[in-house]
């Protein structure tokens, strides 16, 4: 098919559903059909973008990367990976499908992110159809740009609220020359302390995690550093599986580690908390899994637990909570937003969707 | 409102010394860095807390008076040019380091902080703040964040969105905001990375939580000397290629070495027609490797001359010659224009050479001095403004010169910010639809248009006389050129 076609078969429908105010439901490999609040959408038609895929323009040495919304996240991660670079914000992979679009619309990362930072920390420029069916390109391909306001981070992590991600530049880097994990027998106090001894001292540490009263820790650089590293922090060296399935990070990210796994059973909620990382232990019924140098809880926990005292702990603890997996439909996914912010919001989405037909109420009833 | 009326309301609640209208006393705020642009305030108001800058907003709100916020005007594309009609808001009052968290790896700051100030109060814990633009010693936190100011160790450290978790903001409207957390991300859009460099245009910066890096152990710098300019540029693609991420990589033209050692004597070599400056951090033993292999494809990339500093004071010389550029641009030319254009690396040699034919071409002088790692050009227009004509010629080679930037897939301004400076070629860079969303987004924060209006996004009328401008110059740029 030509890409004109392609690309009409994305404009058009969305011209069509502002005329008639239709909501669409934006949607690549549908890895992450179940994040947000689907249900809010589940009888509204599917605006595919799957069929928009491709890479656009890579060169290494620019250490820029740049491809079509619907181009399977594996095939562009191979790409890097074959040219020694990577996405070093660690994106999760729900499925085989997962595309760009949706790794930068859901905006999550993986167990990187507290060291080499976040999805949006690599977005370097977007085009994108608005509400209204206009394309528009914002950002670029270069490292540095502060030319008008930076609407491709805004677009990270906006669950397609405003606008449909038709291409994507990213930043990205270097492989690591050589990557350990380490693992130490702690308790959960402990743990936190170490990790966040990881962060304040100059160590080469890619990634950390806490569960069962293991700490697991990542080393990433040369050879010599991560000897070094690895002499200072102790612990004994994990040797990881080159098979994905086994591989503990990928498990950890891609939520396939038994910990998340028992989080899908009937019942079971798994709820994501992101806060300061310095925050000792939470008290909360059922059982954790920390992350990010201890800037993220995960929690598996009874699907009748109550909410309010979830959302209150992650508020306390400086941050905020998200309903990541549930049976169990009617509770909000994502932490209410204080009135001025939602107001914020609420003007952003009606000026770059005035008809409200892009993903309405994916990430707030509200809007 | 009335200028009188207006003074009234404020010394209902600020001092007397906090509150300027004399124009002698306002003389110091006409202009910031960019100082061809002056403009006296109405007024100028110092507070010192965050319930005098809401009082402040809600005057200048109900009074419908614009307001253009200030740190230690420093900026270079003259976003905190004041407005004749307007209040200038100055934060250099707000000037404390509220807490430094050492185990979260934090620092809570307001706005007026100075950039270095924060690296200073965390020395101690054996901590840094990393963006480090190169006015660091002047500029506040609160214009980092206006301009998302960037540094010589972008590449591998990041702009200042990368390095901030939280701000507390009010708008114009009353309301205060808290955008981002102390945590790593936080829910709904990411306003955090909308607020910076978004020029005071959409909300007052009241607190900053920025994050704080350990200081590397071990910091190794390597000079290298390259007869061409296009083999200086390979050799910077070819250390990428290799996978490394220097902590900087610093490039500077044969114009630039003579002026800057002439200046501070650097030990440049002046036979060079460009050096690269290329610094390692990390462990002793990281840095020892990455050294090695740095110095092994310079060499392979026909270097010249290639020198390690071989102590701490010899790599402080080796960058001061790099750090002192612009003053020396000022020392060899009664003025200079400073520009900030960003492109693809691979784009180098053709752009230097665009520039050189345009050097020619308006019979001005310009030194390049280019952040290699990441694409960000600073070229040095040579000017005299007492000879009749020069600055507009000055102005019309930078303009140029962004725009061959903006050909060349890049973008106009890759730290220093569009203020009023650039608004001609966002109408090059941005179409109409575009442009008008940027307007939508301030409308979102400020739909009367109060904060710092005129700045940074062009009205569209703007553009299309600007592009019947280029029309008669026989120029085929147009603003709906496709960018992707």
């Amino acid at each position: 098919m030509q890409d004109q076609t392609i690309l009409d078969q994305l404009i058009q429908p969305v011209i069509q559903a502002a005329e008639n105010k239709q909501p669409l439901r934006i949607r690549g490999g549908g890895s992450k059909d179940f994040y947000g609040n689907p249900q809010a959408l589940q009888h509204s038609s599917v605006l595919d973008t799957s069929a928009w895929q491709g890479i656009v323009d890579y060169e290494p040495s620019e250490l820029v990367i740049t491809a079509r919304s619907g181009t399977p996240l594996a095939e562009l991660e191979k790409l890097l990976h074959d040219h020694g670079q990577m996405l070093a914000f660690d994106p999760p992979h729900f499925g085989a499908a997962a595309t760009l679009g949706g790794c930068v619309a859901a905006g999550l990362s993986g167990p990187r992110r507290a060291y080499t930072g976040a999805v949006r920390d690599y977005v370097l420029g977007t085009r994108l159809l608005d509400g209204k069916g206009d394309i528009l390109s914002f950002g670029g391909r270069v490292m540095k740009n502060v030319a008008g306001y930076d609407v491709s981070r805004l677009m990270t992590g906006a669950m397609g609220t405003l606008g449909v991600l038709l291409e994507i530049s990213l930043k990205v880097l270097p492989k690591p020359a050589v990557e350990r994990t380490l693992c130490i027998q702690t308790i959960p106090d402990q743990a936190i302390k170490i990790m966040r001894r990881c962060s304040a001292e100059p160590l080469p540490v890619s990634a950390t995690c806490f569960h069962n009263d293991q700490l697991y820790i990542r080393l990433s650089g040369t050879e010599s550093a991560v000897r070094t590293a690895h002499a200072r922090l102790g612990g004994d060296e994990i040797k990881d599986q080159a098979s994905d399935k086994e591989n503990f990070w990928e498990s950890v990210r891609d939520h396939v580690h038994p910990f998340f796994r028992q989080g899908k059973l009937n019942g079971k909620s798994l709820w994501r908390l992101s806060i300061k990382p310095t925050t000792p232990p939470l008290s909360l019924p059922g059982e954790q899994l920390i992350e990010w140098g201890g800037a993220l809880r995960w929690l598996v926990t009874d699907e009748n637990t109550d909410t309010a005292a979830i959302r209150q702990q992650a508020s306390n603890a400086g941050g905020h909570a998200t309903l990541f997996h549930s049976n169990k439909t009617a509770i909000p996914v994502f932490h209410p937003l204080s009135p001025a912010l939602l107001k914020i919001h609420q003007r952003l989405k009606q000026q770059f969707d005035p008809a409200g037909i892009l993903n309405p109420q994916r990430l707030y009833t509200e809007f | 409102m009335n200028r009188k009326q207006l003074i009234e309301a404020f010394r209902q609640f600020l001092p007397e010394e906090a509150v300027l209208y004399e124009a002698e006393d306002l003389r110091p705020y006409e202009c910031d860095a960019l100082s061809a642009y002056r403009q006296l305030p109405m007024v100028v108001v110092l507070p010192r807390t965050e319930a005098e800058i809401a009082a402040i907003l809600k005057i200048c709100h109900s009074g419908r008076v614009p307001v253009v916020a200030r740190g230690s005007g420093t900026g270079l594309s003259g976003g905190a040019l004041p407005l004749a009609e307007g209040v200038l808001l100055s934060l250099a009052r707000l000037n404390r380091i509220l807490e430094i968290d050492s185990a979260a790896c934090t620092a809570r700051v307001q706005p007026g902080v100075r950039n270095l100030a924060i690296s200073e109060a965390a020395t101690p814990y054996g901590m840094y703040y990393a963006p480090d633009p190169s006015s660091q010693i002047a500029c506040s936190i609160g214009g980092n964040v206006a301009e998302n100011s960037g540094g010589v160790h972008c590449l591998k450290y990041g702009l200042t969105v990368h390095n901030i978790l939280r701000l507390r903001v009010l708008t114009i409207e009353g309301d205060i905001l808290e955008i981002g957390a102390d945590a790593l991300d936080s829910p709904g859009f990411d306003l955090l990375a909308l607020m910076t460099g978004s020029e005071g245009m959409l909300g007052i910066v009241t607190e900053i939580t920025v994050r704080l890096l350990p200081k590397p152990e071990t910091v190794k710098l390597v000079m290298a000397v390259f007869d061409d300019v296009r083999k200086a540029g390979e050799a910077v693609a070819s250390v990428i290629q290799a996978g490394i991420i220097p902590a900087g990589m610093e490039m500077m033209d044969k114009i630039t070495i003579h002026a800057v050692e002439d200046f501070v004597h650097a030990g440049y070599d002046l036979e060079g027609a460009a050096i690269l400056l290329c610094e390692s951090d990390g462990t002793a033993e990281e840095v020892a490797d990455e050294i090695g292999r740095i110095r092994t494809i310079l060499q392979a990339s026909g270097a010249t001359r290639i020198s390690l500093a071989q102590d701490e004071a010899e790599r402080q010389r080796f960058w001061a010659g790099r750090k002192a550029a612009f003053p020396a641009a000022g020392r060899v030319s009664p003025d200079y224009y400073c520009m900030d254009g960003t492109i693809p690396r691979k784009h180098l040699a053709h752009v230097l050479e665009q520039i050189e034919q345009l050097s020619a071409e308006y019979g001005l002088r310009c030194m390049n001095v280019f952040h290699a790692g990441d694409g960000n050009l600073h070229p040095l227009i040579l000017y005299d403004a007492n000879q009749p004509g020069e600055l507009q010629k000055a102005e019309a080679f930078g303009a140029r010169i962004l725009e061959i930037c903006i050909e060349a897939g890049g973008s106009l301004t890759g730290e220093h910010g569009v203020g009023i400076e650039k608004l001609d070629q966002m109408c090059l860079q941005f179409s109409d639809a575009e442009r008008n969303r940027f307007h939508a987004i301030k409308a979102a924060f400020d739909p009367q248009s109060l904060l710092n209006p005129g700045k940074a996004i062009p009205e569209l009328h703007r553009c299309a006389e600007f592009g019947a401008m280029h029309v008669h110059r026989g120029t085929e740029k147009f603003p709906d050129i496709p960018r992707f």
